[in-house]
């Protein structure tokens, strides 16, 4: 935006003027560095040095039920993963679930965040409501959908037809049974159910920071409710849905509790997290798991580098106001 | 969606000389309410139902069509809490807590002096340490569980809850440096450096000025890395057991049916919920922030 101010922050980042002697300098910017080094080194140590270890095993030949033989095999783990019908359909499966997810909870978000964007009598307690799902405890949501809402004999679905139904004098009401007939698609529902309300929040965020006055003229110079919305709201808030988009991705990539609780990872649910999961847990294949845990690394990276751009724009744009 | 938004004619609500002018009623804004009214309860309603359910006995919380208005029982709760079922979640929420209030004041005392050499008295390249921190956060868990189990196995921090504390730790820092950086940057930094010359005046200075805006932060920062802490699955279930297994570790014991459950599941999930709804709530206006790792304000 503003550069001058852009440039003023930047001086303060920067250190004070070169002062006398470089000894002097030297001892200076260890005393600026020394409060952010225990939680740097932390870091690092915690959450670096497993991952080198990963890398490492995924080349190796290591199961532990056979710890004779132990060695390095090169590329074979990846070439394992890689066509191995289960990692395969783990991997496509963990793609849907992520696209699916992310883009059907951006999208009612972006409704919601718009209803909630307007004045009208009980909005705090309607924003109140809707973050609601977020914050039941992962685990507690899937097993809230798969015993009280999913059960073909007496989940609220299935109750819920059957009041409608005879409601109508019918006493045949269809009752499905959701989790056996699309598991895919009840997991999906379930996490959309709770990762709505994250959307909706970031993109209620991203439409309460718009330049009102600059709308308000675009109103009076008789711009239409869509112009609007399509030539200021939306380029406004491309950035904030690309961060929901990116962040939940982030997420849902990582998927475990959902997969875990709803299906236990069958009928065709497993992701890659679920698997690395079982292979190593249950399997104990060190190296296989490695290796595919370094494929989801691999894949997430990606989303992350683009994650991080956008992070780093808003971060500018909030730094220079 | 334009048509109902549609604004009155542009003639009308241009005022002249830039006088504050009434937000617009356009028609079909009570029905946009309705809509959103409708939208926050439909959301809102599978919670409603298992608070509901964890209240009716066993077998109204078992029947089709649903029994909406069955009488209300303590039930669900007295077999939750092992009255004659003989189970004990106990020890499981007390890890819990422990594991999500330890790793919370421990990402706080890390946090705090990281935040401030990154706002206040930055080091050169803050914003390179800053984005550092950011990615470590994206590192998805499972990539480094092997070697994390190994280690416990090695150093026998096997079913230790020290070990999730730690994890949790590292889990939450990049999001609590993050965050704590957006709020110390809001310290007017002269008034500070004036102060520190007074000397006399460097007390009353952090009482008045900085722990009004500091303070806040740390409640907020706090509350999202207990909500963090609190639910997390993949690394409690893989790295504990009987002794330092958490409260959602305790719940997965619920994925398969056993029977009339469905009260207790209910009562179940409103109890090991019921902390991170709390704390949610406490931290509304701040949680969208931590969610976005301190992106959007």
């Amino acid at each position: 935006m503003s550069t001058t101010i852009e440039r003023r922050r930047d001086d303060v980042g920067t250190p004070p003027p070169p002062p006398p002697s470089g000894a002097l300098r030297r001892t200076s910017d260890w005393a600026r560095r020394a409060p952010l080094l225990p939680a740097l080194v932390f870091t690092i140590v915690v959450t670096q040095l497993p991952f080198v270890v990963t890398l490492v095993v995924s080349f190796m030949d290591w199961n532990a039920y056979y710890p004779d033989e132990r060695g390095f095999t090169g590329f074979s783990n990846y070439a394992s993963v890689l066509t191995d019908v289960n990692m395969r359909e783990a991997i496509l499966t963990t793609v849907v679930l992520t696209v699916v997810v992310v883009l059907v909870s951006l999208l009612l978000g972006l409704g919601i965040a718009l209803l909630l964007d307007r004045q009208f009598r009980g909005r705090g307690v309607v924003r109140t409501l809707m973050i609601t799902p977020f914050l039941v405890v992962p685990v507690a949501a899937a097993l809230l959908w798969k015993h009280a809402l999913f059960n073909p004999e007496y989940g609220l679905l299935n109750g819920t037809l059957t009041a409608i139904w005879r409601l109508f004098g019918s006493q045949d009401a269809p009752q499905p049974d959701w989790i056996t007939t699309a598991p895919l698609v009840s997991v999906e529902i379930a996490l959309v159910w709770q990762w709505t309300p994250f959307m909706m929040l970031i993109l209620l965020a991203g439409l309460q920071s718009r330049p009102l006055d600059v709308i308000e003229a675009a109103r009076i110079d008789g711009a239409s409710s869509w112009q609007v919305f399509r030539y200021m709201t939306f380029p406004h808030l491309r950035r904030y849905l690309e961060l929901g988009a990116l962040l939940g991705s982030i997420y849902i990539v990582q998927n475990f509790d959902a997969v875990f609780t709803i299906t236990s990872g069958g009928l065709g649910t497993a992701n890659l997290p679920y698997v690395i999961y079982q292979t190593f847990y249950q399997a104990h294949d060190y190296g296989r798991a490695s290796a595919a845990g370094v494929v989801v690394v691999i894949g997430t990276i990606v989303i992350a580098t683009l994650a991080l751009r956008t992070v780093s724009t808003l971060f500018q744009e909030e730094n220079a106001r | 969606m334009s048509s109902v938004t549609d604004v009155a004619p542009v003639a009308a609500t241009r005022t002249p000389g830039g006088e504050p002018r009434r937000p617009r009623k356009p028609r079909g804004g009570a029905l946009l309410a309705l809509l959103a009214w409708l939208i926050g309860i439909l959301f809102v309603l599978p919670v409603l139902w298992m608070v509901l359910t964890s209240f009716h006995s066993e077998q109204d919380a078992a029947t089709n069509p649903p029994s909406v208005l069955a009488p209300l029982t303590l039930e669900g709760y007295r077999s939750f809490f092992g009255i004659g079922t003989g189970a004990n979640p106990w020890p499981s929420l007390l890890n819990s807590l422990t594991a999500s209030v330890v790793s919370t004041v421990i990402v706080l005392l890390l946090a705090i002096p990281a935040a401030y050499a990154l706002s206040i008295r930055p080091v050169r390249k803050w914003t390179d340490v800053l984005f550092f921190f950011l990615s470590t956060r994206m590192l998805p868990v499972v990539a480094g569980l092997l070697p994390i189990y190994l280690f416990a196995q090695f150093s026998g921090l096997l079913d230790n809850i020290w070990l999730l504390i730690v994890l949790y730790t590292a889990m939450n820092l990049p999001i609590a440096v993050w965050m704590m950086r957006s709020f110390l940057a809001e310290v007017p930094v002269e008034i500070l450096e004036a102060a520190s010359m007074d000397g006399a005046g460097l007390l009353l200075t952090l009482r008045r000025v900085v722990a009004p805006i500091v303070l806040p932060g740390i409640a907020a920062t706090s509350l999202i890395c207990f909500i963090f802490s609190w639910n997390e699955l993949l690394l409690a279930r893989t790295l504990t057991g009987t002794v330092a297994q958490t409260a959602p570790v305790y719940l997965t014991g619920f994925v398969t049916s056993q029977g009339l459950f469905l009260a207790q599941v209910c009562a179940a999930a409103f109890v090991v919920s019921l902390p991170v709804l709390i704390a949610g709530f406490a931290a509304q206006d701040k949680l969208v922030q931590g969610l976005s790792l301190g992106a959007v304000k």
